[in-house]
């Protein structure tokens, strides 16, 4: 059988690739740059017995695709910065609860309406800190079409393995650009689902450690009972105060992924083995890094890129790693400095690291960055 | 036999957090009797709040239940329907979450018709922070933030739900109490958003400022001020000057969104 190939817009992809990651529910808001995966997902989900909803606003669409995913539907949304704000509430809702979801952030311009239609990548820090009290994040940020498909799809696989939700956020670039995808043929990508509980309805309790630190996760409807809070909980799922316990409880919502940070972080190393200047990029500007690194290359200079695939958790220990042969960093980035920080934190002053960066809604080109690694070698 | 209530008490939930002479346990018992009555499936019931005392009442009773964010049981009721449309869902809250911080949701759920119940316990201010004027407030009323007088109109959450589209809207008292489960039952047998308003009384954050010498002077007003509308007909408008109609208040059937959007799937799974 051949592969089905298909010329589509990012976003295009994005919602395919959710739908074949077992997406059978999303709920969203208009917004432009994301809007077209809604578009995807309202003729497409009825095809194939799943439920869409435009909701009366973003906040709402959040709460929607919890409350589907905790009735047992893998669940999806799609924003954009300004709504991307709105949904903090929830999504924080949804760390605490522990309900696996994805949403979908195609990075405009900000703060507040900024840039609508232009490309942004300064809402990195938002998916980490953008909702209130300690959590974890896990963020995705995919550099090509495919990539957004595959990495859809991985959104999906790791909310459902570690019980919380998962961002994925191209820039507008990577959301509006079109590209050659092949789908994967059903069984060819992984699909992970939530474990689901073993013991009697009348045992159960959906944060019982004994199970780990990720616990199974029943449905509303399936014949179990419990009770979902957003106040800190104990094991049983109802609100306690106890000192020890909301301790307990926090530090394991945040351990999960401590723990699981090998088998969540992802990145591309290019031409870094005996790179002297590392380009750390992601997204749409990790292509005019790859294009400025060759051009680098074929000009004697030792240069190579680091591509961030998972933004959060950081590739901290990889990009430590780096600083100990490389003689400086370039961070390019459609922000005023974000990644940059997180560089320099792993760097730890050992090498200079210097940042380009752009914010007026245009990419950052190769020639920039090319002209970066020359006047830093 | 009297009613067994246990068997849908959580054990060991008890005592709750509300004040006494509060009338949500009241509210909350009318609801498990409607429950009851209607014989629903304590598996394929789920019961979604938000923030507030009343939210707190999905706590105690033994469904599947989720106590959200503020303001937002509805926008997530919404998600477990479409998911699970044959599940019952049922939404509780107070007055500020549901028409106030809640009221973009609350109109849009009348207006989409979707199937579940939702119950406001209307105690006229946010009682859990302390008391300050919510959106059912009266005017001139005293709250911790309207210390010299509401200046606000209040909203009417009755009038409010039938002018977005809800298909059954009815409105209660605390001190009815037998009422509760009529209008109960009724609303959950309606096929569509069923929108319940219990008036309800708030002894601790809007009594005591407002001059109410008791928890039982509270309660009479609620009787005073009740007017069956089956009895305003034969009223005056002087006469039903400070009343508020209770009973069913509204009843139609229109097309329901869940089974619409069945219908939808269908139809577009049928064309190919």
């Amino acid at each position: 059988m051949s592969k089905k190939v298909a010329f589509l817009q990012g976003n295009e992809a994005c919602a395919y690739g959710a739908i074949y990651a077992g997406c059978r529910f999303f709920a969203g808001y208009p917004i432009t740059p994301s809007t077209e995966i809604a578009e995807v997902m309202a003729k497409e989900m009825p095809k194939i017995g799943g439920a869409f909803i435009q909701m009366e606003d973003e906040i709402a669409a959040m709460a929607a695709v919890i409350g589907a995913s905790l009735a047992g539907t893998k669940s999806l949304t799609a924003t954009s910065g300004p709504g991307f704000s709105l949904k903090q509430e929830n999504i924080g809702y949804a760390c605490m609860t522990e309900v696996p979801c994805v949403i979908i952030n195609v990075m405009r311009g900000g703060p507040s309406t900024g840039m609508p239609t232009g490309p942004s990548q300064a809402d990195v820090m938002q998916a980490r800190w953008g909702s209130h009290g300690d959590h974890s994040a896990i963020c995705l940020v995919p550099a090509s079409v495919q990539e957004l498909f595959t990495e859809t799809v991985r959104a999906f696989n790791l909310a459902e393995k570690y019980r919380m939700p998962v961002t994925v956020m191209p820039d507008e670039i990577i959301g509006h650009m079109r590209e050659r995808v092949v789908f994967p043929q059903p069984g060819e990508l992984e699909i992970i689902n939530r474990s689901l509980p073993t013991v009697n309805p009348c045992d159960y309790m959906p944060y019982d450690t004994s199970f780990g630190d990720v616990p199974p996760l029943a449905s509303f409807g399936s014949g179990f009972r419990f009770h979902v809070t957003g106040l800190n909980k104990a094991e049983d799922g109802f609100p306690t105060t106890r000192a020890e316990i909301v301790q307990a409880e926090e530090e394991r919502q945040v351990r999960k992924i401590k723990r699981a940070i090998d088998d969540i972080v992802t990145f591309e190393e290019y031409l870094l083995d005996d790179a002297e200047v590392v380009i750390v990029a992601f997204g749409s500007i990790s292509r005019s890094a790859r294009y400025a690194v060759n051009e680098a290359r074929k000009n004697g200079i030792k240069a190579g890129m680091f591509r961030i695939i998972t933004y959060w958790p950081f590739p901290e220990r990889q990009i430590r790693a780096l600083a100990e042969h490389a003689k400086v960093m370039i961070v390019p980035e459609m922000n005023l400095g974000m990644t940059i920080h997180e560089v320099r934190k792993c760097v730890e002053g050992r090498i200079p690291v210097s940042g380009i960066f752009r914010v007026d809604g245009e990419p950052i080109s190769p020639n920039e960055i090319f002209a970066g690694i020359q006047e830093v070698r | 036999m009297g009613f067994d209530y246990e068997k849908y008490i959580r054990p060991g939930k008890l005592p709750h957090i509300w004040c006494p002479g509060c009338g949500h346990g009241i509210v909350m018992k009318g609801l498990i009797r409607a429950i009851d009555a209607l014989s629903l499936d304590k598996d394929k019931t789920a019961m979604v709040s938000g923030i507030g005392c009343a939210s707190r009442l999905p706590g105690y009773v033994d469904f599947c239940t989720l106590h959200t964010t503020h303001g937002r049981a509805v926008a997530f009721a919404t998600g477990i329907k479409m998911a699970r449309p044959e599940m019952n869902v049922i939404c509780v809250g107070g007055d500020g979450d549901g028409v106030a911080i809640g009221g973009n949701h609350f109109i849009h759920a009348c207006r989409r018709n979707i199937d579940m119940t939702y119950l406001i316990m209307n105690n006229n201010i946010y009682g859990m922070t302390g008391g300050q004027f919510s959106p059912t407030t009266p005017y001139g009323a005293k709250a911790s933030t309207t210390p010299y007088g509401n200046p606000d109109p209040p909203f009417d959450i009755a009038k409010l739900a039938i002018g977005a589209g809800a298909t059954f809207v009815a409105r209660g008292t605390a001190f009815h109490a037998t009422q509760i489960e009529k209008l109960l039952i009724e609303a959950m047998r309606h096929k569509g958003f069923s929108v319940v308003e219990i008036l309800d009384s708030c002894p601790t954050t809007y009594g005591r400022r407002n001059k109410f010498k008791s928890v039982v002077e509270m309660m009479h007003t609620l009787k005073d001020i009740a007017v069956p509308v089956s009895a305003a007909d034969k009223m005056s408008p002087e006469q039903l000057e400070g009343k508020v109609l209770t009973g069913v208040l509204y009843k139609e059937n229109k097309p329901e969104y869940v089974t619409e959007y069945a219908k939808l799937v269908a139809r577009v799974q049928e064309a190919g």
